[in-house]
């Protein structure tokens, strides 16, 4: 599913949300851009640790995984709008029947996958009804 | 120089499942839950270990103090469940807590007691003013074999201290340990489930050990039970911390705000910084906690601790031990088997 | 520029085609479309084949070089090129070739798409699948194709009050049409109560509402407009090809609802061929998912925005409405081996257009229009 420089080069976003913020249109950027859309040349990016609260925005709860996803079914996958703006993809703890759209959210420490029964285990960020 | 703990910080997963369930699939006798005095013990997700634990613990205690995670020195945490044998549960901590790099940190493995020689670490560091602050954890989610007797207690949970000179919730006025060479209890590399010695593991284990190393700290302090007003003893079931309390000549008074393990089991390593944690969440300032943790091996770090001043300023912070005895799920054998992974895919 | 026109199609019968590799698929399809060009191979100047995953399906990249061998063009040295955009592989693989034609660059080229995806398992197939969704911001939370299209589905259900009926609506139209195309994966009816007990696969899509795991190769040959007519009896002329793109990741979109490359590869075909929505007799949409329709029919602009679902339930999307789309019986009936599915599109407006689709014919057909996600294309 990933690789080692893979997992690690993202800790700091896996773990912690570290995403990127543009000085010039005052947008806030997670996943991280290097480049904002909106500013283009003209952007002044800088690294931006988001707080994680936000809202769920669409949601789906998934029965058919990928074999690396295969042991968590049934597991809810939503996009989440963090309070600075930017939405996200990931998975929300919670009953299938109590996830809504505009529902609040809050994110926990949780371990995302394994690189197979050898390989490492990759930590990061999950949410939870808040 | 005095060392206390500046913030503390708990993570109880929130699924449980009663021991009366356990005694069903097992064929065991109905009051199993009386006879351990553990109504039910708590099972992590599927996707929570010993890390995620100690990380949302330590999360709480930095959030409790509003610590600064720059401050920390030296990151030690306690677990026999380590997710990984080689490659530390305390680097991922630290990660996540988001330390400065400028930090020491190893993994401590002393069965239940390895979150208290982790404090113990702590406080030689922090009060030999080698460092600012140290973190403390200690968090497991411990393993029992299908039909063990261990099964009926085995939990996940953890607790974490942060260690430090000044602004103390409360002062770690000394300790003392109690250490042997008793295989009462081990895993093996590469074994799924620990063994252990049955009857073996009380006289010569547990009480043995918690026993020698209260009277030391009794005796080192030149105090008696009658001058503490909690005592926190390790909880490998219910019976034994309220036995040993009374052996020592304490009172059920004194060891029921600590004692948690009715509601959630043995969390192993989290078991007796849990109960400090829950005694510390009602504790008033001037009052005096005695703590004695237990680990298979066997020793016993028995501690004298004064509540201080800054108690009231950060306790409602973070969640209380109780909060999360709040809103719980309890499952069933065959998911807890999944969320376990004791299911083979 | 010149103008551009399709003259010879093929296409391989869709489906789990166990006893067939990926280049017994491709030597299949090219020999029909070769042979409806009436082409030879020295007249070939120019291959571009659209494939998604060789690499994880069967364990082979360079396609364009190994197609070029099996369709024994190598001793010709003919330029073969493999392209890749997903799912769109093969739609944006047709444009690379209308656009080699229409430059002047090449005369005849050969426009192909192919995917054997039944080598592997079901679950590696899937994973294979979502690497056209952002593999470290979605997959890696657990995202798969389905639940990205449920997402859309769910919030579309919310914002439009579409219904689980009408979803369910789009796959029963498609499994009819499909029923009278012989090479439709699926040669069955379906009903909407069917799909609704069906397994649910990301809620609330069902395995019903998604297109299945299919083997298949189709290929088009392409040659200036005016050079057409010495090739063919019945050319069907490109009045346009356009393409657009937007982000990768579902979550970064201006709208859920809306797939803004549709809207602006649309627009452009309408601009470049002086078409207008209403000319438009039927079209074959990107219908990997049911939600994928109903959200292409309106960005399209067949439909109003949120009048997707009401528009498939009462007909105006189905042979003898308004709009008929998916005669083929779309991804969802016919199959979708990913790569090929572009250029299937394309060969299904050829028989359209030609008149020649049997049963599903619609009727007096002049202009059609086909979607490929992440590529749009008019054409007559």
């Amino acid at each position: 599913m990933s690789t080692v420089p893979r997992f690690w080069r993202h800790i700091p976003q896996r773990y912690n949300l570290v995403g990127t913020h543009c000085k010039n249109c005052d947008e806030y950027y997670f996943p991280p851009r290097t480049i904002c859309p909106t500013c283009r040349r003209e952007a002044r990016m800088e690294d931006h640790k988001f707080g994680g609260e936000g809202k769920v925005v669409t949601y789906t709860t998934i029965y058919n995984a990928t074999d690396d996803f295969k042991r968590q079914t049934p597991y809810n996958l939503a996009i989440i709008e963090l309070a600075e703006g930017p939405r996200l993809t990931g998975q929300v703890i919670c009953s299938p029947s109590d996830i809504e759209i505009g529902m609040r959210v809050r994110p926990v420490f949780r371990i995302l996958g394994r690189d197979g029964d050898r390989g490492i285990i990759y930590y990061g960020t999950k949410f939870v009804p808040a | 120089m005095p060392a206390g703990i500046v913030s503390y910080g708990v993570y109880i997963p929130r699924y449980r499942i009663r021991a009366e369930e356990i005694a069903r699939v097992w064929g065991e006798r109905e009051d199993m839950a009386k006879s351990l005095n553990v109504i039910q013990k708590s099972v992590p997700d599927i996707d929570e270990d010993a890390v995620t634990i100690a990380v949302e613990a330590s999360r709480n205690a930095v959030r409790r103090a509003s610590i600064d995670p720059a401050r920390i020195g030296a990151i030690y945490a306690g677990s026999e469940s380590h997710p990984y044998a080689v490659k530390p549960t305390g680097t991922i901590v630290g990660e996540a807590i988001g330390v400065n790099h400028e930090l020491t940190a190893a993994d401590f493995e002393f069965a239940c007691k390895a979150g208290t020689a982790a404090v113990q670490a702590c406080i030689g560091l922090v009060s030999s003013e080698l460092i600012d602050l140290g973190l403390a954890i200690g968090s497991d989610t411990s393993q029992g074999a299908p039909g063990d007797a261990l099964e009926y207690t085995a939990a996940a949970g953890g607790a974490a201290f942060i260690i430090g000179r000044e602004d103390l919730a409360a002062e770690i006025e000394g300790f003392y340990s109690f250490t042997t060479d008793t295989p009462d209890f081990w895993r093996r590399e590469g074994m799924a489930y620990p063994e252990h010695g049955g009857r073996f593991t009380g006289e010569p284990g547990y009480f043995k050990h918690v026993t020698s190393a209260a009277r030391g700290l009794l005796d080192k302090m030149e105090t008696g039970p009658e001058e503490y007003d909690y005592a926190v003893f390790h909880q490998p079931n219910g019976k034994f911390p309220e036995r040993v309390a009374k052996r020592l000549g304490f009172s059920r008074d004194q060891t029921e705000p600590g004692l948690v393990v009715p509601w959630i089991g043995n969390t192993y390593s989290g078991s007796s910084l849990i109960g400090l944690a829950a005694t510390l969440d009602v504790a008033s300032p001037g009052e005096r906690i005695f703590l004695a943790s237990f680990g298979s091996g066997a020793g016993s770090d028995a501690f004298s601790i004064r509540v201080k001043d800054g108690i009231d300023d950060i306790r409602d912070r973070a969640p209380r031990v109780r909060d999360y005895f709040e809103d719980v799920v309890h499952l069933d054998y065959a998911v807890y088997t999944k969320h376990k992974g004791k299911l083979r895919l | 520029m010149r103008s551009v026109s399709i003259i010879g199609a093929g296409c391989t019968k869709f489906g789990e085609r166990w006893d067939d590799s990926l280049r017994d698929l491709v030597v299949e399809t090219g020999i029909m479309a070769l042979e409806d060009a009436n082409v030879s191979g020295e007249e070939i100047d120019g291959l571009y084949v659209g494939n998604m995953s060789g690499g994880q399906f069967v364990s082979q990249e360079h396609i364009g070089a190994l197609i070029s061998d099996c369709a024994g063009l190598s001793r010709l040295h003919v330029p073969s090129t493999r392209v890749e955009a997903a799912c769109a592989s093969g739609g944006l693989a047709l444009r690379q070739g209308v656009l080699a034609v229409a430059s002047g660059y090449s005369d005849v080229v050969i426009a192909a798409g192919v995917e054997k995806m039944t080598d592997v398992t079901g679950g590696v197939a899937a994973d294979a699948l979502a690497a056209a969704a952002d593999r470290e911001w979605e997959c890696f939370f657990g995202a798969t194709f389905p639940a990205l299209y449920a997402m859309i589905a769910r919030l579309h259900i919310h914002r439009y009050g579409t219904t689980r009926e009408q979803l369910a609506a789009v796959a029963v139209k498609n499994h009819q049409n499909g029923c009278n195309n012989p090479i439709s994966q699926y040669q069955m009816e379906i009903t909407i109560d069917d799909v609704l007990r069906s397994p649910l696969v990301a809620d609330p899509l069902r395995v019903l509402d998604c297109s299945p795991i299919t083997d298949g190769a189709a290929a088009v040959v392409l040659a200036p407009t005016e050079m057409a007519r010495k090739f063919s009896d019945g050319p069907i002329r490109i009045l346009a090809a356009a393409q657009a793109s937007d982000t990768l990741a579902l979550h970064d979109r201006r709208d859920i609802t809306t797939l803004d490359a549709t809207v602006s590869a649309s627009r452009k075909a309408f601009d470049m061929s002086g078409i207008e929505v209403k000319d438009v007799d039927l079209a074959e949409v990107h219908d990997a998912f049911t939600i994928g329709e109903i959200v292409a029919i309106e960005d399209l602009g067949f439909v109003e925005k949120g009048e997707g679902g009401r528009a498939v339930i009462e007909g105006v999307t189905a042979i003898g409405g308004d709009i008929p789309v998916n005669t083929s019986g779309g991804l969802k009936a016919c199959g979708h081996p990913v790569g090929a599915t572009g250029i299937k599109q394309a060969y299904e407006m050829v028989l359209q257009l030609r008149g020649e689709a049997g049963k599903r014919q619609v009727e007096g057909a002049e202009v059609g229009l086909t979607h490929n996600v992440a590529g749009a294309a008019g054409r007559r």
